[in-house]
């Protein structure tokens, strides 16, 4: 057993860092969350840096690495920038199915732009009404002469507007029983016909990654756009989510330990009552206390993605992972923000954002109650 | 079984205050917060209906009412889940130094206005090395014949663009002991070398124009301060207690707002299987622990109320209660999210904007921290 990083577990570690402390500009940062936009040269120059998709395979110019390697770089980059780091990390939204579950084919076309920071790709999965419950989807594809026609609405679309393909959850065998044994999983690119976004407005957190709501209607992509078997689309989707919730897990640990960083660094030079706030023995409690707290998180999200790595993978593993790593996130910007005081509120002393990010990250792709009912399934099974 | 003795008088006055929050205010805070501030126009249309500095005297154009009086204004105005009009701050924080320190000529002056809102108030104490230790203020105060020359920096002042009149603390640099040193001075807007610096981008408070406040040989009358010479301790302490006793009454408002908001959701939400959100035991007991605790806080609250009403010294208390408050009604935005589910993320959820406001309630008015230093220090501890 052994808890250190490889030496080019390190290297990937120190690069990212490099790469972040070099293009995340703070003030084009807080310029561009504040019209919600999404920093399209960062994500080619990271890409060009082979810092996107560094664990799909090398044959669509990936970096042929793991979960963990992908995990390590969006903690290093959310570290520098919760903001950022999480809007370029999870541009691979869609292509993770592709890598997943896709074909040969499907995967030539349409993993290197991804990789190469090129284009931004998403999943289309929850529709309005139904929360995280896809097994309800309304969403459906017939098939028709060689193409798959699509029609439906799906919302909470990350990127919904800006992608360049989607992954599309649809119903293409309304007969099964159980329904979601008839579902399948449909690429979609962006500028086919029948296919709409309208943008949901402004986010408390997260704010690079606006979201839209997409309308499918009568959309007609070719049968191969099909990702994985017909009829697996469910149980993909929850693979995807398992996968999802890991990576989202790394970046709310990025998040916890940038917050933790900057108010470390404030506490040690600002000076109230003629001393130091870190001579002060409740504040070192609370830096002792979030720093407790990030390393919780980070031996529960570094496990976990070293379990999908190595093929022990389970559902528990990967919500627990997400649901320790976005909850130290949010205690521990908490804290930061009350550690800078009045500073803290300001838009100017980051910590702020990192604290809406970290609620967005606690939210997204199943909120703490969803998480754990994904937990007690997995432990206790059904019961008669 | 009512703490709070409230009259038929005062009910038709709370039913006045929300109906007037419903028309002028809140149909108009989205666009403050867009624009960062507030109009004047609504400070005047407030006064005007009589919701201003309440508790004034007639003799200076106030009607003179108790202090449920300003507990209604602040509960209600609070339903308007905005925090640019901010009458509580104005009314019941600044106003008062005003009315009890102030010379009769300066009473006289300023008091009519602040009551009619003619006149916005802000009150400068923090500066940007200068936060929780107040002792540590460098803004500095010389005074020269029948003049007072005022120079320094301040930050996060709240009312800060729209002020017409600022109480300013400053210091007395000859003075060494900096418990004796303080004074507060009151500044008109247009004073020459009073000057605005930024309008400060923060995580909430939107509609709340925070700013930077610049004095560079300012100079204002004498009998512009308040009280005696380096009596600006002396002052605060009187006055803080009602600060945070009102920062309290809005944190637990709010609290009681964002539950109602949130319990509401949840009845009238259904899952994919038709089931409404309030049907899963989990939601269930997680919003009877919001409520329990909200319950608990306004009993507390109330009683402190009454307390502080009846003129007693609980500091102790009213420390306990807005360190306690404003922990509650973060928790409660944290944890109230997360029944939205991702609609929670989006600035449309209205909980999220509490999210965002929240969250410096446990920072301005004293921090937490020295909430409970102060409760420590008076229990002897």
């Amino acid at each position: 057993m052994d808890f250190n990083l490889t030496k080019s577990q390190k290297e990937i570690k120190k690069a990212a860092w490099e790469f972040a402390k070099g293009e995340f500009d703070k003030d084009l940062i807080i310029e561009l969350s504040k019209k919600q936009e999404f920093p399209k040269k960062i994500l080619k120059k990271a890409g060009e840096l082979g810092f996107i998709g560094i664990h799909f395979p090398e044959a669509y110019d990936g970096g042929g690495m793991g979960l963990f390697e992908n995990l390590i770089v969006g903690e290093t980059f959310c570290t520098r920038d919760s903001t950022l780091g999480t809007a370029l990390m999870l541009s691979g939204y869609g292509a993770e199915c592709i890598f997943l579950f896709g074909d040969e084919p499907l995967k030539e076309k349409f993993l290197p732009p991804v990789i190469e920071g090129r284009v931004i790709s998403t999943g289309a999965f929850l529709e309005p009404g139904l929360g995280y419950e896809i097994r309800k989807i309304h969403t459906t594809a017939v098939k028709n002469n060689g193409q798959w026609i699509i029609s439906g609405k799906k919302t909470f679309v990350p990127f919904g507007e800006t992608a360049g393909y989607y992954v599309v959850l649809c119903e293409t065998d309304t007969n099964a029983d159980p329904k979601a044994d008839g579902m399948s999983m449909i690429l979609v690119e962006a500028g086919t016909k029948g296919l709409s976004a309208k943008d949901m407005g402004d986010k408390l957190g997260g704010r690079m990654i606006p979201f839209a709501d997409v309308a499918f209607e009568e959309v007609r992509v070719p049968e191969s756009n099909l990702i994985g078997k017909p009829g697996k689309g469910y149980s993909q989707a929850q693979k995807f989510f398992d996968r999802n919730r890991i990576q989202i897990a790394g970046l709310a640990l990025g998040t916890a330990q940038g917050a933790f960083d900057r108010a470390l660094d404030y506490v040690k030079q600002r000076e109230q009552f003629g001393k130091k706030l870190a001579q002060f023995q409740v504040t070192r409690h609370k830096i002792a206390d979030m720093a407790t707290k990030i390393a919780a998180a980070r031996f529960t999200a570094y496990h976990a993605a070293w379990q999908f790595d190595n093929g022990e993978a389970s559902s528990r593993q990967a919500a627990m992972a997400k649901m320790i790593a976005t909850n130290s996130a949010m205690a521990v910007s908490d804290e930061a923000i009350q550690l800078l005081g009045g500073y803290g509120y300001m838009t100017e002393y980051e910590v702020e954002h990192f604290y809406r990010d970290a609620k967005q990250a606690e939210i997204f792709q199943g909120t703490p109650s969803a998480l754990r009912d994904v937990i007690a399934d997995e432990i206790i099974g059904k019961l008669k | 079984m009512e703490i709070l003795q409230y009259t038929e008088e005062h009910q038709q006055f709370r039913k006045k205050v929300r109906a007037f929050v419903e028309t002028e205010v809140t149909p108009y805070a989205d666009q403050w917060e867009k624009d960062h501030i507030v109009s004047k126009e609504v400070w005047k249309k407030t006064g005007q209906a009589g919701f201003l500095c309440t508790w004034v005297p007639s003799e200076y154009g106030g009607m003179g009412k108790d202090f449920l009086y300003s507990v209604i204004v602040a509960e209600e105005m609070t339903r308007s889940n905005q925090t640019g009009l901010a009458t509580m701050l104005h009314s019941d924080v600044v106003v008062p130094y005003i009315a009890s320190f102030g010379s009769e000529e300066i009473k006289k002056k300023y008091l009519p206005g602040c009551v009619s809102g003619d006149i916005i108030t802000a009150v400068a104490m923090t500066e940007p090395d200068a936060g929780s230790d107040l002792a540590g203020i460098r803004c500095t105060a010389e005074e020269e014949g029948d003049e007072v020359v005022l120079n320094g920096a301040k930050t996060f002042i709240s009312n800060g663009i729209n002020a017409d009149l600022v109480i300013v603390a400053a210091r007395d640099p000859a003075e060494t002991n900096p418990y004796k040193a303080m004074s507060l001075y009151l500044v008109e807007d247009g004073t020459p070398g009073f000057k605005r610096g930024r309008h400060l981008d923060k995580m909430g408070f939107h509609s709340q124009d925070t700013a930077e406040l610049f004095f560079t040989n300012c100079r204002i009358p004498k009998k512009n301060r308040l009280s005696e010479k380096g009596a600006g301790f002396i002052m605060l302490m009187q006055k803080l207690q009602q600060e945070r006793l009102m920062t309290a009454i809005g944190a637990v408002a709010a609290s009681e707002l964002i539950l109602e908001w949130t319990i509401n959701f949840c009845k009238k939400t259904t899952d994919a299987d038709g089931k409404p959100l309030s049907k899963y035991q989990a939601n269930q007991f997680a919003i009877v622990e919001m409520l329990t605790e909200v319950k608990l806080a306004r009993t507390f609250l109330n009683k402190l109320i009454a307390e502080h009403m009846a003129g007693e010294q609980v500091v102790i208390e009213t420390s306990m209660a807005k360190y306690w408050t404003t922990e509650l009604s973060k928790r409660l935005t944290q944890r109230c999210l997360d029944l939205y589910g991702d609609f929670g993320i989006m600035e449309a959820c209205p909980v999220t904007r509490a999210f965002r406001d929240l969250r410096i309630m446990s920072i301005f008015a004293g921090t937490n921290e020295i909430m409970k230093g102060i409760a420590a220090k008076f229990m002897g501890l």
